[in-house]
């Protein structure tokens, strides 16, 4: 660090001010434009709560009532609006309160920036009152850590923690500060950070990876896209769709990837993976060039991986070098931003047909609509199905909203139904599959997007893991709309047990509280539904109200989310029931 | 695939908490680290980690890939042992009586072509350098006479390819 350092000061143009490092850190914040930032307040980080009491006109502050929903809500902020979201706590379990949001981030390549504090530097390693080694505990688990200990380091550290953040495939960077840096006083002055030596972000497109890739494309009889968010990161929704467009490819969307694309364009053939559709799931074997755009290669996409696309030619575009060969091999890996590599390999592309080709995704969509999709969005049976819920959504909100889903069956099914007109419409945790995101993201979304409608899809069981957030709905009357759909179970974990597990449903049966007079003790607008006739009416008072609006919908406490590609089957192994 | 001896190089800034994140690379993979050594590199300001391991391909492929990714990391190698010139360090501390008693022990140090680094009252101390099992043979060849003290530094190697670090700093 030294030497960058005494660089730093020789380059430097704006006059330094003293200040305290506590001070410094606001400045930083707003040199990053950072407006909105969600935490909760301790003994080590009361120097820096200090500091954004005077600012607070300028920085707005979040009080979550748990860090791991400041972590979700600082996600959600970043997910919709492609900005960094920042969170911050106190040491100690502060700071490990972090870690699930650290994870959830890394795995989703999301934005963040998250601000520790830390005992005073005398004092590491004595096992003082909350210290904990979140420096240790945060390493695998961020793209970059690093503990502040002189005030002075704090300007170029903070600029540094941002650049990474947001540069290359992004991921969440935490910075630990000890108490005594967050109080001395240094000369400050703020350079923002342009690149940093060892760190490559996004590599540089070859034109002969280029060509052959086109070469491939041209040639190709039954081509296939699977996309991911990489497309959304690199923001190449505009070059997705000519790509798609020109060369009349079906593309598919991992869960990461939903919403990139327009749902209602006819060539976007659906998801892929566990719960995927039918046809994109079964052609995965069928194909003779698979295009992975941005996306890795989860299990939960590919299935078994010896049996994955592998009579297909793969190219794989992608941004980060380490996942290329890591599950599937690629014929032509592409490096570099989506937006640039899908924008030079546009001109080498010829217009095509490949009508017969389409014409199986339809034959397999008409399977699968007669078998699974009428029964979850126009069911004739009693219950009320979650797909037909979302369904209602879909019609009430003009296929506009930003859908903010947790885990489990109603994620999957928001997924499968949810339709969407706009890119980063689609929040949720993906990889790291966190029971309890989608209430506190669903706050972080709206807030990064006032103009938008924000729906949030939960369970009954991840409501519960992070309920107290309600409190924050509550005190500053975030206008999102909760919909809660009750099963009285577990439902994914269920349906595993009642189809591997011979029904056996071990701690899978949830007692709940009455949820809505929960939402009502905070002051928010509350409903309940279980019958079909009470269902369309409902949800347009709900998309409806300017205010916040909680509505529990009781759904059939045992149906099965499909198709399924069960653990450890190949893709083509996909079941309808 | 067959497991197979990797000697891994990882050229990188000098900065405390790397080696941890280089390490939680193997951990969360459950492969084991058989050897590290730390050092500094031809290259002024850079440091470098020898790292060997017996794993397949496939997984020394993925780990350098997540090792080279790191912030910190300028560049990341692995090499198979024949592509590589590599050397590991012994000490043996052993009782000075039998150095004048048992003149085998002399003859040990001849044949392995190995030095004595310090004699004093009580104990001296010999150095040898060599291949693992150069050293394994020293130490079977010692040990009936008594060695009181026994370390083995991990492996550092050269490879016989250029590895064009400046190169690649330039490009940053």
């Amino acid at each position: 660090m030294e030497t960058v350092k005494e660089k730093k000061k020789s380059t430097d143009s704006k006059k330094a001010i003293k200040i305290s490092g506590a001070e410094a850190i606001i400045h930083c914040l707003l040199a990053e434009g950072v407006d909105t930032m969600y935490g909760y307040p301790g003994g080590a980080i009361m120097p820096v709560y200090d500091e954004l009491y005077k600012f607070q006109d300028k920085l707005t502050h979040i009080l979550t009532r748990h860090e791991q929903g400041a972590t979700h809500a600082a996600q959600g902020y970043a997910r919709v609006s492609g900005r960094v979201g920042v969170a911050i706590a106190t040491s100690g379990p502060g700071a490990t309160n972090l870690v699930t949001g650290l994870a959830d981030a890394q795995i989703d390549s999301t934005p963040m920036v998250c601000i520790t504090g830390q005992v005073t530097r005398q004092l590491l390693g004595t096992d003082a009152f909350q210290e904990t080694d979140i420096i240790g505990i945060s390493t695998p688990v961020t793209k970059w850590n690093y503990q502040i200990t002189e005030a002075s380091e704090i300007p170029e550290v903070m600029a540094k923690a941002f650049y990474i953040a947001k540069s290359g495939r992004p991921g969440p960077v935490l910075i630990d500060i000890t108490k005594n840096a967050q109080i001395d006083k240094f000369d400050f002055s703020y350079k923002k950070c342009t690149g940093v030596r060892s760190y490559k972000p996004v590599p540089k497109p070859e034109m002969s990876a280029i060509q052959a890739a086109a070469d491939l494309i041209n040639s190709a009889k039954k081509p296939f896209i699977v996309w991911g968010q990489g497309v959304i990161l690199g923001q190449a929704e505009k070059e997705l769709k000519e790509l798609v467009e020109k060369a009349n490819i079906p593309a598919a969307w991992t869960i990461m990837g939903a919403s990139a694309l327009d749902t209602a364009h006819p060539l976007n053939v659906g998801m892929v993976g566990m719960h995927g559709n039918y046809g994109p799931n079964l052609m995965t074997n069928e194909c003779d060039l698979l295009l992975a755009i941005g996306m890795r290669f989860d299990d939960r996409v590919t299935g078994r991986l010896e049996d994955y696309a592998k009579q297909a030619k793969v190219i794989h575009f992608e941004i980060d070098p380490a996942e290329v060969n890591k599950n599937v091999h690629a014929d032509v890996a592409v490096l570099g931003n989506s937006k640039d590599t899908l924008g030079l390999i546009l001109p080498l592309i010829n217009e095509n047909k490949h009508e017969a080709w389409h014409n199986i995704f339809k034959e397999k969509y008409k399977i699968e609509y007669d078998t699974i999709i009428k029964n979850d969005i126009h069911p004739t049976k009693d219950g009320l199905t979650m797909g037909e819920v979302i369904e209602e959504i879909n019609l009430a909100s003009n296929n506009k909203a930003v859908i903010v889903s947790d885990v489990g069956q109603h994620q999957m099914i928001a997924c499968r139904y949810a339709k969407f007109s706009q890119s980063k419409s689609n929040i949720t945790s993906g990889g790291l599959g966190t029971m309890g995101f989608a209430l506190p993201a669903a706050i972080g979304a709206k807030m990064g997007a006032m103009d938008r409608e924000v729906v949030a899809i939960i369970g009954d069981g991840g409501f519960q893991m992070t309920i107290q957030e309600l409190g924050v709905i509550f005190q500053h009357k975030v206008p999102v709309k909760i919909v809660v759909l009750n099963n009285e179970h577990l439902g994914m974990v269920r349906q595993w047990q009642e189809l591997f597990f011979e029904k056996r449903y071990a701690s899978t049966v949830m007692v709940n509280p009455d949820f809505v007079k929960i939402a009502e003790g905070y002051s928010i607008e509350a409903k309940r539904i279980s019958e079909r006739k009470d269902l369309k009416s409902t949800i347009q008072e709900m998309m409806a109200s300017k205010e916040p609006y909680f509505l529990e919908v009781k759904v059939e406490q045992e149906d099965n989310v499909f198709p399924m590609i069960p653990s450890g089957a190949s893709v083509s192994e996909v079941r309808l029931k | 695939m067959e497991n197979k001896w990797f000697t891994i190089s990882v050229y990188s800034e000098n900065n405390v908490g790397l080696l941890n994140r280089i390490s939680g690379i193997f951990l969360k993979r459950h492969i084991n680290i058989e050897s590290l050594n730390v050092s500094k590199s031809e290259i002024d300001d850079v440091s470098k980690f020898t790292i060997v391991a017996h794993t397949t391909e496939k997984w020394v492929h993925n780990i350098v890939g997540q090792i080279e990714k790191q912030i910190e990391v300028i560049k990341a190698y692995y090499h198979t042992d024949d592509e590589t010139i590599y050397q590991e360090s012994a000490l043996f501390k052993i009782a000075s009586g039998l150095l004048f008693d048992e003149r085998q022990i002399q003859n040990i140090i001849k044949d392995n072509n190995a030095q004595i680094v310090t004699v004093s009252r009580d104990f001296f101390v010999i150095a040898k350098s060599g291949r693992r099992n150069e050293i394994d043979d020293m130490h079977d060849q010692l040990k009936p006479y008594g060695i009181m003290q026994f370390v083995r530094s991990g492996r550092i190697s050269v490879t016989k390819d250029e590895m064009k670090i400046s190169a690649i700093l330039k490009e940053f």
